[in-house]
């Protein structure tokens, strides 16, 4: 109602409405050729952005908004303005197809970039798969870069459980540890558990249990007297979001911490945010990126500058930047390409060299996983915090390379 | 499986039962004295945990979070009924159902505006804070006074409700309002009285737990669940049920999480579905019509 008060207040004539009315059908009746170059670039968004990890998915919106804007600002692809169309999965396979293939038969999105829990990736992954629509998947997984759920549109920005847990490994385990392992009973944790186990048998560590817990818990004080039964000198919380923080507060409320060290697949900012530096004091994780990157990654500077400008001097998270590399590696690859034709997008994504926010990457031929770096952070103690967002010291920051991952052949692609 | 573990996991069972209690009290008083099936209660005791953050920031103590937060937020319960819940009490129950079902959502909605949807961190305070040697393993020092505490609000609520006029005038307001009526009772401010005792109690728990589990605008999320499940078993409305069930479950789950940790959690609602099944009302629960 306002908007059309405004309207006819600024003094627009009847005149004028209707020329624009006409020009309105005219632009109709155009032939579709025409219509199609200056129709915008679509791109589908499915994140949790209600559940347990809602902190993380929030930080993928804005950030993915961030590189659309930017790709806007100057002038868009081959002339057309890039929309993101953001849609709640509730962190749910069935949720998270429907939504996808109504952003693909209905709001003919011209790719589909997101999703953050890994199996509900799958699930977004099938239905791209079937439909020839490309997947930018910003969560991480193993599966997904196997032959079995693999297809030419698919391709896999996160890093993967893989390379996490051996980077992790490397610079926590040693000969003869002991390792315990507190794993949520879903993909994602029987992946996180599936490397850490591969990369322990190469470093020779021992395996001294291993407990399962139900994705979602809030109390794991249960399980805290048989953890410390085993005795181990490391272990390790495969888990996510805030049951992640949950578990790695109740180990610490419980003393773990004095007898052994915390490890982590991938260490979560904004968890560590939420809980504050005691709980998270000394715990060891990998990351995709983290804000102190900016000292030696110029992009990472960029990339944060961009961020705080427009979200009150914040900095982005870990999974934040995975909604920023996703998208701004897909509309460097659609530039290249000219614009949306599926064929030669999902090609340029393939001769893609981008570094963007953390440093070179690109995307491996045979599987589409997104060769980069891997980041191995330890949370600071409160005493050592330069300032309130002084989370981290970078430990490691291992260099990206193709011997990080299972080779092509062991994934099931013809070599 | 040696003797020491079990022990300990028979303990850690027994401190979990203790925070179930805590969270199911508020619900089933309420219910039990007022027949109202308050669907607000998680949303409440993650606006205890908030407002307990909020006062312990301010006045730099736990301790202050600890008695203002349930005050407050039980002060704020008590505007609930006054204005929203009193309106309904002649319809069907459905009606306060469905509105503190609604109410929920918009305390959780109003945090998540006012503090962020991320969490807050919320340290142990410092003077629970380590392990203490229970001479079959460690145990949280803070556990150990939420179970101390636990008990000790039981001792008051029971004393309270047996053994005090308040009490008994309570008591039978649940079983007849208008005979009580009629006695010249004041009904209406008894059960005022009432739900803002049973949401103070559940902000309580709010507050208890901040240290144990992430803070953030979900968190009532779970307990809701919880707090259902201990009140089902118990028999909605019953006290004692709430105590017996609670340990009951906590002890279930901890054994649970001995053998099978993955089921832990499922373990919680079977119990439910079997005592649904063979004892609708619950174990302390009045039959249904009696």
């Amino acid at each position: 109602m306002t908007m059309r008060k405004d309207l006819f207040r600024s003094g627009v004539s009847r005149r004028t409405m209707l020329g624009g009315m006409a020009a309105g059908v005219g632009l109709l009746a155009a032939p579709a050729l025409v219509r199609a170059q200056a129709e915008t670039i679509r791109i589908g968004f499915p994140v949790p952005l209600t559940g347990p990890f809602g902190a993380e998915a929030k930080d993928q919106v804005k950030c993915a908004e961030l590189a659309v804007q930017q790709v806007n600002a100057k002038g868009g692809i081959a002339g057309r303005k890039v929309e993101l169309l953001v849609r709640d999965d509730k962190l749910n396979a069935g949720e998270a197809a429907t939504r996808t293939l109504e952003l693909i038969e209905k709001d003919k999105v011209h790719a589909i970039v997101g999703s953050l829990s890994s199996a509900v990736q799958l699930a977004v992954n099938e239905v791209t798969r079937a439909r020839g629509v490309i997947y930018v998947s910003i969560s991480q997984s193993d599966t997904i870069n196997e032959v079995k759920d693999f297809s030419r549109y698919t391709f896999h920005e996160a890093l993967n459980p893989h390379m996490t847990t051996a980077a992790v490994a490397e610079k926590t385990f040693k000969k003869g540890s002991k390792v315990a392992y507190l794993v949520a009973d879903y993909a994602y944790g029987h992946e996180m558990l599936r490397g850490f186990k591969r990369a322990a048998a190469a470093i020779g560590a021992e395996t001294v249990g291993e407990i399962l817990h139900p994705i979602g818990a809030s109390d794991y004080s249960t399980l805290m007297p048989r953890i410390r039964s085993m005795k181990p000198d490391i272990l390790c919380i495969c888990n996510f979001g805030r049951d992640q923080a949950n578990a790695i507060k109740q180990a610490t409320e419980f003393g773990l911490k004095q007898s052994m060290r915390i490890v982590v697949p991938v260490i979560l900012y904004n968890q560590r945010l939420a809980l504050g530096p005691d709980a998270f004091e000394g715990v060891v994780g990998g990351a995709n990126y983290y804000w102190g990157l900016e000292k030696t990654v110029p992009s990472a500077k960029a990339f944060n500058d961009a961020y705080k400008a427009t979200h009150g001097g914040a900095y982005p998270s870990d999974y934040g930047a995975y909604g920023y590399t996703g998208v701004a590696s897909l509309l460097l690859a659609m530039a290249q390409a000219g614009g949306s034709d599926t064929d030669k997008v999902v090609a340029a994504l393939e001769n893609l060299k981008y570094d963007v926010a953390k440093g070179p990457q690109f995307y491996r031929k045979c599987d589409h996983q997104s060769v980069q770096s891997v980041l191995v952070l330890e949370s600071k103690k409160k005493a050592d915090m330069a300032n309130d967002q002084d989370l981290f010291a970078i430990i490691a920051d291992v260099p990206g390379s193709e011997t990080m991952l299972r080779s092509c052949g062991e994934l099931g692609f013809p070599t | 499986m040696d003797l020491e573990l079990i022990l300990m996991q028979l303990f850690s069972g027994v401190a979990l039962g203790a925070i179930l209690i805590m969270v199911a009290l508020g619900l089933t008083i309420i219910f039990g004295m007022l027949g109202i099936v308050n669907f607000a209660h998680g949303a409440l005791f993650m606006v205890g945990a908030y407002a307990g953050l909020y006062i312990a920031e301010r006045t730099g103590s736990f301790w202050w979070a600890l008695v203002l937060a349930p005050l407050l937020v039980g002060v704020f319960g008590m505007l609930i009924e006054r204005f929203l819940i009193r309106p309904l009490y002649k319809r069907s129950i459905d009606d306060p159902l469905l509105l503190t079902f609604g109410l929920g959502y918009v305390l959780v909605e109003a945090v998540r505006i006012i503090f962020g949807t991320d969490g807050v961190p919320f340290s142990t305070p410092s003077a629970l804070t380590g392990v203490v040697d229970l001479g079959v393993g460690y145990f949280p020092i803070y556990r150990l006074f939420v179970v101390g505490l636990v008990a000790v609000i039981l001792i008051a609520l029971w004393l309270g409700l047996e053994k005090t006029k308040f009490g008994l005038i309570v008591r039978a307001g649940a079983r007849d309002p208008l005979i009580m009526r009629v006695l010249g009772v004041d009904i209406s401010r008894l059960w005022l009285a009432v739900f803002g005792l049973g949401v103070a109690l559940t902000a309580l728990g709010g507050v208890l737990a901040a240290p144990m589990r992430n803070v953030n605008p979900e968190m009532g999320a779970l307990v809701l669940a919880e707090a259902f499940v201990v009140t089902v078993i118990g028999g909605m409305g019953s006290l004692l049920g709430a105590v017996v069930a609670g340990l009951g479950i906590g002890i279930a789950v901890s054994m649970t999480a001995l053998f099978a940790p993955e089921m832990a959690t499922i373990v919680m609602f079977g119990l439910m579905a079997l005592v649904l099944l063979v004892r609708p009302q619950g174990l302390f629960g009045r039959p249904v019509g009696a």
